[in-house]
């Protein structure tokens, strides 16, 4: 605690022992997490080819809607990297403002994927119809609870935090939500390729 | 900010809202030790079933849950939380930290992972206790009756979710916390086995996660995972289940091999041999621990490639535990060895470990594990290595570690007592075992027909048991009336490491002034070559400390009536569950506690001396 | 002796330094952000139009789409910082063991030997 307090430091999510150790500590469950999803891609991919009578993917998907739910997951992934340049660079409204953003093409995605789920259903691919139903669901479900939680996550910070300003502790909470953002993009990546473009390409 | 101390708190109310890392680990140790005693009486109920040829002692189905809980319980209850307890307090000791990285979600950790096992054991009281084996199978899992496996599920979930969280917990303590001068390759080997335990507690966990999800999905909400009709695949289930289950194994085994570096070291007086070599075996064991789990599934027909490839790898871990054993003996070789208590399971460990190793490989022939397979050879096996690593491991650490966690020395006659009387037993009920599955008893059976020529191997297995019942006596007399020995318990072993340096009873900040490591064994080689202090890496100034919270325990109820509300598939009870514990989880994250601070005048009222 | 309160807002500027690299880091990520775009595309393209035989289609999409998540990892996550070489191992090592799963619940579940 050498530093004169209370200036702004070049890595103020990282300026004290507490945020030094939830850095480390969520990357590590991010390793974690890694498995958890790739035990439901394991599966799915195990099952995919198991439609029963049940519609498969390529009788449901609409590639087109899902190209527009990961452009709208990459484009807010883009927004909260600049939410962290705006905390590093001082900015409290630029970092809030792009966070509101980010969390706005988070609920935009998370839209198209209710009615995603709800237009399958319709189409007769209930939970229970067959082992690829219930794994697809699983596996995407899984993805998108997580959006949910991160939404509300950001959220929570966003209301908590409006006039607080950048501080030492709040600097790593913003930053871990983002880690944990960009981590939820990284995975429908996979979905994206391996679910959709697989489950309609082959 | 809040810079008062603590205010006076009931000790009721200290030890349940408690996020100092010693008290947890005592927490965990005594939780452990309960469950413990619980599996024990039920390994006793098999053994007595078993004694005669069919005895109606049980009956099938009670034998079938008596037998799931007895190996559920033993691994995911007892065994690795008391590892845990010890982790907890001594690793933090061990690297010169006054605290762990993540005090609250180390506490959320304890809670979970106790209410977790409280909620399985519920499942006895409401109509019967889960009975498709440690391992619940799909499809017998699925399809088992009443609510048994559910309690399994949700049980495991909780108490798994804690787990997960204390391997971060310890893992980010290591990596950041370590004192000045506590270079990696300066930390004590227990440390060691911490770390690369953790690391497979973080990548195993999430796999059984998904496993019991799926067990989950199918009972409950009618997914068709493991529905053959609707295209699944039951197979699967295998898969994650030992992707989580072998790294399992080695999670009970690790922190008793840094175990018995500890102590060996410590009892022959020497520097442990090969300290470099024992860590990268160490690194070595756990990297491997992940390539090798399908030797368990040998005989379900992945082929004879996959096999073949499983197999070779499995004997591959041979190499560095058998570095590790000649590592030990050249740690006694020349050692002035003292015959501890602690000691003595550390050198009995040795042999039978050894024994359970050799069986390790014979069964990792894959074509030979068509024979062995389901028999009570298996059995004979893990208990070798669970018993004769794991819970030697304990014991010993248990004796080794007791002055400085209960501020009085156990009793060295009745340690021996004891000591001899469970390695008799030990070795009594399991041997025999082997050649039980030889002739062709099969596992998991709750009887056995006369003339089969099981009779006089199950009555002799039998009698070791209760051997090991009666030395489990011995130490929790021992326990009860050695508390008067409360002298010489700061450091009565002539300890290396550097939880010798501290008080006892530990103060709540370990140490005072943070000290400076300057070699491996830090306190050994004050001994030598200072004036046999710790070195301080500080001035005497004011230390943080965090406050405690009620929040871990409410959150970990939220779990549990949520897991309720799936076992009795009361969607009102999953959401007010899930609201109790998103709501803590919110009022966590909006409330900023910055702890506080004890005044170096308060620091010196409390023997600050060093 | 005052500690450090980490509730206060934090005043001042980044430094100049700071801000000359941070200048520089927004313009990376845009460029990488674009690079992404540009691979999603093209994997949804590949897929989209049937001029491309499948036998290189999903080796293809799935190089896209392990090329993206390392961008995303080491750009946008800023693993290839300075400092950060547990995160790396951590993040590695359940990637190795995230392999080794998704491989075996794809080829040993019996439906094929090996
Ligand atoms: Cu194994």
């Amino acid at each position: 605690m050498a530093q004169p307090a209370h200036t702004l430091p070049a890595h103020p999510e990282k300026a004290t022992l507490e945020g030094k150790n939830k850095y480390l500590g969520f990357w590590f469950f991010l390793g974690g997490e890694t498995v958890l999803f790739a035990s439901l891609f394991g599966t799915y991919l195990a099952l995919r080819g198991s439609t029963a009578d049940a519609p498969g993917p390529a009788d449901l998907f609409h590639l087109e809607l899902v190209f527009i739910m990961t452009m709208l997951l990459l484009t807010s992934s883009l927004t909260s990297v600049f939410a962290v340049i705006s905390m590093k660079k001082g900015s409290f409204k630029g970092m809030i403002m792009w966070m509101w953003l980010t969390v706005a093409l988070g609920l935009g995605f998370l839209g198209f994927e209710i009615y995603e789920f709800y237009e399958y259903n319709h189409l007769g691919l209930g939970y229970t119809s067959s082992a690829f139903a219930s794994s697809f669901y699983s596996l995407v479900g899984t993805h998108g609870a997580h959006v949910t939680f991160g939404i509300g996550w950001i959220i929570t910070l966003l209301i908590r935090y409006r006039k607080a300003g950048i501080t030492l502790t709040n600097a790593s909470k913003f930053y871990t939500a983002v880690l944990y953002w960009h981590f939820i993009d990284v995975v429908w990546v996979f979905i994206f390729t391996v679910v959709y473009l697989l489950g309609v390409g082959a | 900010m809040s810079n008062s101390s603590a205010a006076q708190k009931s000790v009721v109310w200290d030890w349940l809202t408690t996020v100092d890392h010693k008290k947890i680990g005592i927490m965990y140790f005594l939780a452990g030790l309960f469950f413990f005693t619980i599996a024990g009486i039920e390994a006793m109920l098999i053994r007595i079933q078993l004694m005669f040829p069919e005895m109606a002692f049980l009956g099938e189905q009670t034998y079938n849950e008596v037998l799931t809980m007895h190996g559920t319980t033993m691994l995911f209850l007892a065994a690795m939380p008391m590892f845990f307890g010890f982790m907890n307090f001594v690793t933090p000791l061990q690297i010169g930290a006054r605290d762990v990285a993540f005090p609250f979600v180390n506490s959320l950790g304890f809670w979970l992972f106790l209410f977790g096992g409280l909620l399985l054991h519920v499942s006895y009281f409401t109509g019967g206790a889960p009975d498709a084996g440690w391992t619940a199978y799909a499809p017998l899992s699925t399809t088992s009756e009443g609510q048994g496996v559910d309690y399994y599920i949700l049980g495991l979930q909780v108490s798994g979710a804690g787990t997960l969280m204390s391997g971060i917990n310890f893992l980010v303590t290591i990596v950041n916390m370590r004192a000045p001068g506590m270079s990696m390759m300066r930390m004590p080997l227990f440390t060691w086995t911490t770390f690369v335990t953790s690391m497979l507690i973080l990548f195993a966990f999430p796999a059984l996660t998904v496993g019991l999800l799926l067990l989950m999905l199918d009972r409950t909400f009618g997914g068709a995972f493991f529905d053959i009709g609707l295209g699944g695949n039951v197979v699967i289930y295998q898969h994650l289940f030992w992707i989580f289950g072998h790294p399992e194994v080695y999670i009970l085994i690790l922190p008793a091999f840094g175990i018995f570096s500890e102590v060996i070291s410590t009892f022959a007086k020497k520097r442990l041999f090969g300290y470099s070599a024992m860590v990268f075996a160490t690194m070595i064991i756990g990297f491997l621990g992940f390539m090798v789990w399908a030797h368990h599934m040998f005989t379900v027909g992945m082929g004879p490639v996959a096999n073949a490839i499983f197999a070779v790898a499995t004997m591959a871990i041979a190499v560095p535990t058998g570095i590790k054993i000649f590592n030990w003996l050249l740690t006694l070789w020349g050692g002035r060895i003292k015959f501890t208590t602690a000691n003595l399971f550390a050198l009995a460990f040795i042999p039978s470990f050894v024994l359970g190793g050799v069986t390790g490989v014979q069964l990792a022939m894959s074509a030979a594990d068509y024979q062995f397979h389901d028999t009570y050879f298996v059995v004979a096996h893990f208990h070798y290595v669970i018993i004769g690593g794991s819970v030697f491991g304990i014991f010993a650490a248990t004796f080794y570690w007791w002055p400085k966690m209960f501020g009085y020395r156990l009793g060295e006659g009745l340690g021996k007592i004891f000591f001899w009387l469970f390695l008799i037993g030990f070795h009594l009920t399991f041997f025999i075992q082997h050649f039980l599955g030889l002739v062709g008893m099969p596992r998991r059976v709750a009887s056995y027909l006369d003339g089969q020529g099981f009779n006089e191997m199950n009555l002799i297995s039998s009698l070791g048991a209760f051997m090991m019942a009666v030395a489990f006596i011995f130490l929790v007399v021992n326990v009860i009336v050695s508390r008067k020995n409360t002298t010489n318990v700061t450091d009565p072993w002539d300890g290396r490491t550097l939880e010798w340096a501290t008080t006892t009873p530990v103060q709540e900040f370990n140490f005072a002034q943070t000290p400076l490591i300057r070699d491996l064994d830090a306190l050994w080689y004050e001994k030598m070559n200072g004036n046999g202090k710790i070195k301080a890496a500080e001035p005497l100034d004011e230390i943080h400390m965090p406050n405690g919270s009620i929040l871990p325990i409410i959150m970990s109820s939220g779990l549990v009536v949520a897991s309720f509300g799936v076992i009795y598939e009361m969607y009102l009870l999953i959401a007010l569950g899930l609201l109790i514990n998103f709501g803590c989880m919110f009022v966590r994250s909006i409330k900023e506690d910055h702890g506080y601070h004890i005044p170096v005048s308060e620091i010196k009222k409390q023997g600050g001396e060093s | 002796m005052s500690h450090v309160d980490p509730s206060a807002r934090l005043e001042g500027k980044a430094s100049r330094d700071t801000e000359r690299s941070l200048k520089r880091e927004t313009k990376a990520q845009i460029a990488s952000f674009v690079f992404m775009i540009f691979m999603t595309s093209t994997a949804f393209l590949t897929v989209a139009s049937d001029a491309i035989p499948t036998g290189f289609a999903i080796p293809f999409i799935l190089l896209l789409a392990s090329v993206q998540v390392i961008m995303q990892l080491y750009y946008f996550m800023h693993l290839n910082s300075k400092g950060n070489a547990w995160a790396n191992v951590m993040m590695w090592s359940g990637l190795f063991v995230a392999a080794m799963t998704v491989a075996s619940l794809m080829l040993l579940i019996g439906v094929t030997k090996y």
